[in-house]
């Protein structure tokens, strides 16, 4: 009988021949772990399920022209095994009744809150004194863009808004 | 310009070979690589059998544990509250979540058979006998480190079964008499399985036990490698 031979036209004796079923193996082992362990790590990054959610604030007729009023939201989202509760306050506005802009009330800087100041005309972040005018614009301070706004629909005289994530 | 610097040491010996087998060599002369690749696996045994696969397949699974273990902690939160979830999560959300636990849980079981098996195998051919004493008990000491994991492990996933299994498991430290109760109190941390216990479980599977079975298994194979193995007994001896 002719001994088999390697790829280098060695002589495949016992020996080497063991040793290469073991390395495969090994491989074959490290791959079944090593290739879903990458996905186990990386997926709750790379899955994004959507949480979107329509939220009815009020009705449109229940708006002062000019000047914003703030509706409170409370809803619960998922974070990872965790149910948590993501709230803020989505500022409407109108000038004619018909048309309404929602603001996020997350200051664009460095994510403070921003309130309604009356006195200031403005938005008002208290963290670094950033001022955003009635339609998000700034005004003043270190924010980069005007405020974020909410996708927004009427339907039945009822303002609704997008949230998402 | 006249070359100034002093002859290299391999002049006039053949030039090293290139790539993968170059850096072998430079890593080869400062750690001594061949040596130890001699010595632990390269090494004479005398004649053995299957059965002398035991203790490989057994370390082979201790380390796929480790990493499992390792990958199954990024997810897992030891808390009343969040262990049962942490865990629906990893098995119902995580991308092939399903395998890492169920190779972690599988691969615990098996280790238990390999290790009893391994136990039994150096009984029965009397390889405990002299010199080899301190072999024997080093792996005995790892036959109950991986019993101490199966069950402090077996308390994480915190369901119904986890924790009545812990309840019954850890009442057999109260069997004792006059110290018993005070024994049962300090390993659940109170008078019953909770919070306290699961956080107190997770740390020995985790940390004590892992630390522990790593350097009881470099023991252990320094003994493997110094003394050596003996061979299947003969009929007459």
């Amino acid at each position: 009988m002719s001994a088999l031979r390697t790829s280098h036209g060695d002589e495949l004796g016992r020996r080497k021949f063991l040793s290469g079923i073991i390395g495969m193996v090994a491989g074959a082992v490290a791959v079944v772990v090593g290739l879903p362990a990458i996905g186990y790590l990386i997926s709750p990054g790379v899955k994004r399920q959507s949480q979107e959610k329509r939220l009815i604030l009020g009705p449109v007729a229940g708006l002062t022209p000019g000047i914003p009023t703030g509706f409170p939201f409370s809803r619960k989202i998922k974070d990872g095994w965790v149910e948590s509760a993501q709230t803020g306050v989505a500022y409407a506005v109108t000038h004619d009744g018909q048309n309404v802009k929602v603001f996020s009330n997350v200051c664009t800087h460095l994510s403070c809150r921003v309130t309604w100041d009356p006195d200031k005309g403005g938005f008002f972040c208290p963290c670094h004194d950033g001022l955003f005018g009635v339609d998000g614009e700034i005004l003043a301070g270190p924010p980069p863009r005007p405020l974020d706004q909410f996708q927004t629909k009427i339907e039945n005289g009822q303002i609704q808004i997008l949230l998402e994530a | 310009m006249a070359d100034t610097h002093p002859p290299r040491p391999n002049q006039g010996q053949p030039p090293l070979p290139r790539g993968g087998q170059a850096t072998l060599e430079w890593l080869d002369e400062r750690l001594g690589l061949r040596t130890i690749w001699t010595t632990i696996f390269a090494r004479a045994v005398p004649q053995t059998n299957w059965f002398y696969t035991l203790g490989s397949a057994s370390m082979i699974l201790a380390l796929l544990q480790v990493i499992t273990g390792m990958l199954l902690t990024i997810y897992y939160v030891p808390t009343p509250d969040h262990a049962y979830d942490s865990i629906q999560y990893i098995m119902n959300e995580v991308t092939f979540g399903w395998l890492i636990r169920g190779l972690h849980h599988w691969g615990a079981t098996l280790m238990v058979i390999t290790v009893f098996l391994r136990m039994l195998r150096t009984f029965f051919m009397g390889a405990y006998k002299y010199p080899r004493e301190l072999t024997w008990i080093t792996g005995a000491l790892l036959l109950l480190i991986v019993l101490v994991f199966g069950f402090s492990g077996y308390l994480l996933p915190w369901n119904q079964k986890a924790y009545w299994a812990g309840s019954v498991g850890t009442a057999v430290v109260g069997a004792p008499p006059i110290i018993g109760p005070l024994l049962l109190r300090i390993v659940r941390g109170g008078d019953q399985i909770g919070a306290v216990t699961l956080a107190r479980f997770y740390g020995l599977h985790i940390w004590w036990m892992p630390i522990a079975l790593l350097a009881l298994i470099g023991v252990h194979l320094y003994l493997v490698i110094k003394i050596g193995i003996t061979s299947p007994p003969e009929r007459d001896e």
